[in-house]
């Protein structure tokens, strides 16, 4: 009996330390971790604004698979994205959350007001997405095409020559 | 030689043709104005080079293409401009669009700098992009631009034109009226399509209820020398003339889901089209006019008129005798995939193949819709081999990735699933109504990929400027440090 009990025990014990082990040497932990953040971030819009309080929607995708940042905090993606984030990551379904920010509910661009741009390229080097071209003490411009809405651009501007205007159609990088 | 298979499913309806093709083909009376909307190709823009009170011959090119989606616009009544405004459109179920106005002064002087081509020795681009300032498009009611399509399978060598005479929806019979009036304009357009395609063969594809289309073809193959032109005939069956159903039914081949027909080698023109081509080459006359059915239990005398385009619809309703009473809905196309008209004034335009005014008794009787009992009727009739039962469901769900995994964009809207369906669901009306939001969702998901290595470019190149600086940075304390 007690030697039944220790061999069963103790054979345990070794299997367990042997599977911790090589769980820790040869672990898919890793893999797995980037598969969900791909995942993840194929849900998300895209529009690397930042309003989730993250750098841009693959650092939230990163985050939400560690289990550092809630469903919610996407409001370009809204509602949709939310319950779609849910159903991936099993979590509970929520509304998102507006004490931040709000969106407008249909898709914008960047626009500057060339007549009164100094040429600073302190919006080119706001925009995650390369859509302003321009250089040093020359006018710059939004390509539209290109641009996503963030409204990124807008605070570094010393002069506020950058607004947002509802996007033409087919003009917007992310709807 | 006759295909031996039928398009898969489809569907065999009454062809209703008898009564438009008893009258041989006629001219309508010469309109006093004509109204040409300026966005009636596929969905590219057309910019108008006139402005009102300019005097204009016939034939003279009045708006200009703005991208190879659009074409050009011809003045089809010489005359004065009159206006450039918006008028209700039949592309548009009677919306208003930007259109020309064209008063006519009844001397049909024609525009002096058109003249006729030899094809022959005429380089085959240069030829196609003489065959765009014809303002020549697919006259089956795609409206597509011939030049753009042309350019775009010549790419592809030893290319197999079809020439889609297979007029499958019922009423219509412009295209069996023209082959059978006009065999010799068709011949030659194929000759002048396969020039200007370097195409290795041409198929003419007829239905096998046009016994007298067939002879005139036959009379007018005979004449010539022995050539790469054949005649096929398709049994009759609804869809049968779709362009990817009539391909199948002829090659056993299947165009992908997501390609074109030249991606098989093939290339489909409509016979009105082919017959437009040659009258542009030989006799210098751009696309002015067009043959349409005028059709239905509800006119008086129906029959295939040459009509110029913008005449109103109204005008060549007198031509065949008027209206009978007890018309209930005028329709553009054909009985199962046309549109309804608002009313009778909207002009006709390149794509109006068919004009029906029908009575109670023309139209498949439609009840109140029930709910869907899943007898799957529409899915064993459904041409491109779809679950409309399916689509049905989810449509109505909005699951727009459950609708794209379905094939909802691969729906031709043919409407043989609601024609079987018992529960009498306008299915194809939903397939309809769906597709936007499906385009919506799918060019957003593109432009988010392409918003998504946009940003990762970006990370990748602040990640090396960074890198970078911190290597000269190292250097530099290296070199303080010796």
């Amino acid at each position: 009996m007690v030697t039944a009990i220790l061999v069963a025990g103790g054979l345990g014990a070794i299997l367990a330390l042997l599977l911790a082990t090589a769980e820790r040497r040869f672990g898919s932990g890793h893999a797995a971790d980037a598969r969900l953040v791909d995942q993840i971030n194929a849900l998300l819009p895209q529009t690397q604004c930042g309003r989730c309080m993250f750098a841009g929607c693959k650092p939230y995708a990163t985050a939400l698979a560690r289990g550092e940042a809630d469903i919610n905090q996407c409001p370009p993606g809204g509602d949709a994205t939310a319950a779609a984030l849910a159903t991936l990551l099993g979590r509970e379904s929520r509304r998102v959350s507006c004490t931040r920010c709000s969106v407008p509910s249909y898709p914008v661009v960047a626009w500057i007001d060339e007549a009164v741009c100094i040429g600073c390229t302190k919006c080119i080097l706001a925009c995650p997405v390369d859509a302003i071209v321009g250089a040093s003490k020359f006018m710059h411009t939004i390509i539209a095409a290109d641009c996503t809405g963030c409204e990124l651009c807008i605070p570094p501007c010393p002069v506020d020559c950058i607004e947002m205007r509802p996007a033409l159609a087919g003009e917007t990088a992310s709807a | 030689m006759t295909a031996a298979v039928a398009v898969h499913c489809g569907l065999r309806l009454d062809t209703h043709k008898r009564p438009s093709t008893l009258r041989a083909l006629r001219q309508a009376t010469l309109p006093a104005e004509v109204v040409l909307p300026l966005d009636q190709h596929a969905d590219g823009v057309t910019v108008a080079t006139v402005k009102p009170g300019d005097t204009v011959l016939l034939g003279q090119p009045v708006a200009q293409p703005q991208s190879d989606a659009s074409a050009w616009l011809h003045a089809t009544v010489s005359g004065r401009v009159i206006a450039v405004e918006p008028r209700p459109a039949p592309h548009h179920r009677g919306e208003s669009t930007l259109s020309i106005v064209i008063a006519s002064d009844r001397k049909e002087q024609r525009y002096a700098d058109h003249h006729s081509i030899d094809y022959e020795t005429l380089d085959p681009v240069r030829l196609c992009e003489h065959i765009a300032r014809g303002g020549i498009v697919g006259l089956g009611g795609a409206m597509f631009p011939t030049a753009a399509k042309l350019l775009q399978a010549r790419q592809t060598a030893g290319i197999h034109l079809v020439l889609n005479g297979a007029e499958c929806e019922p009423w219509i019979s412009c295209d069996e009226m023209l082959m059978r009036e006009r065999a010799q304009d068709v011949i030659l357009g194929a000759r002048i399509l396969c020039r200007a395609l370097n195409a290795a063969r041409c198929t003419v594809a007829i239905e096998n209820d046009m016994p007298d289309a067939h002879g005139a073809l036959m009379t007018a193959l005979a004449g010539t020398s022995p050539s790469v032109i054949e005649l096929v005939v398709v049994p009759r069956v609804y869809p049968a003339g779709g362009e990817r159903q009539l391909i199948t039914t002829l090659t056993d081949l299947e165009v992908p889901y997501d390609g074109l027909p030249s991606d098989i080698g093939m290339v489909c023109q409509n016979v009105g089209t082919a017959a437009a081509v040659a009258r542009w080459i030989r006799d210098g006359e751009p696309l002015i006019s067009r043959i349409v059915t005028i059709t239905g239990s509800g006119v008086r005398e129906p029959g295939n008129l040459e009509v110029r385009l913008g005449t109103a619809m109204s005008s060549i309703i007198a031509d065949c005798g008027g209206y009978v009473d007890g018309v209930s809905t005028r329709i553009m196309g054909g009985s199962m995939m046309g549109v309804a008209l608002p009313d009778d004034s909207l002009p006709v335009i390149k794509g109006t193949n068919c004009i029906i005014a029908a009575t109670a008794e023309d139209l498949h009787p439609r009840g109140a819709e029930m709910p869907c009992i899943r007898c799957g009727n529409c899915s064993f009739v459904c041409p491109a081999s779809l679950l409309p039962q399916q689509l049905h469901w989810y449509a109505a769900a909005g699951d727009l990735n459950a609708l794209e995994q379905l094939g909802l964009m691969d729906c031709i809207e043919c409407g043989c699933c609601d024609y079987v369906c018992p529960s009498q669901i306008p299915l194809a009306q939903r397939f309809r109504e769906a597709k936007p939001a499906l385009v919506a969702h799918l060019a957003s998901r593109q432009q988010a990929g392409l918003a998504k290595s946009r940003f990762e470019a970006r990370e990748e190149r602040l990640g090396r400027i960074e890198e970078e600086h911190r290597a000269k940075l190292e250097e530099k304390r290296k070199g303080l440090k010796k």
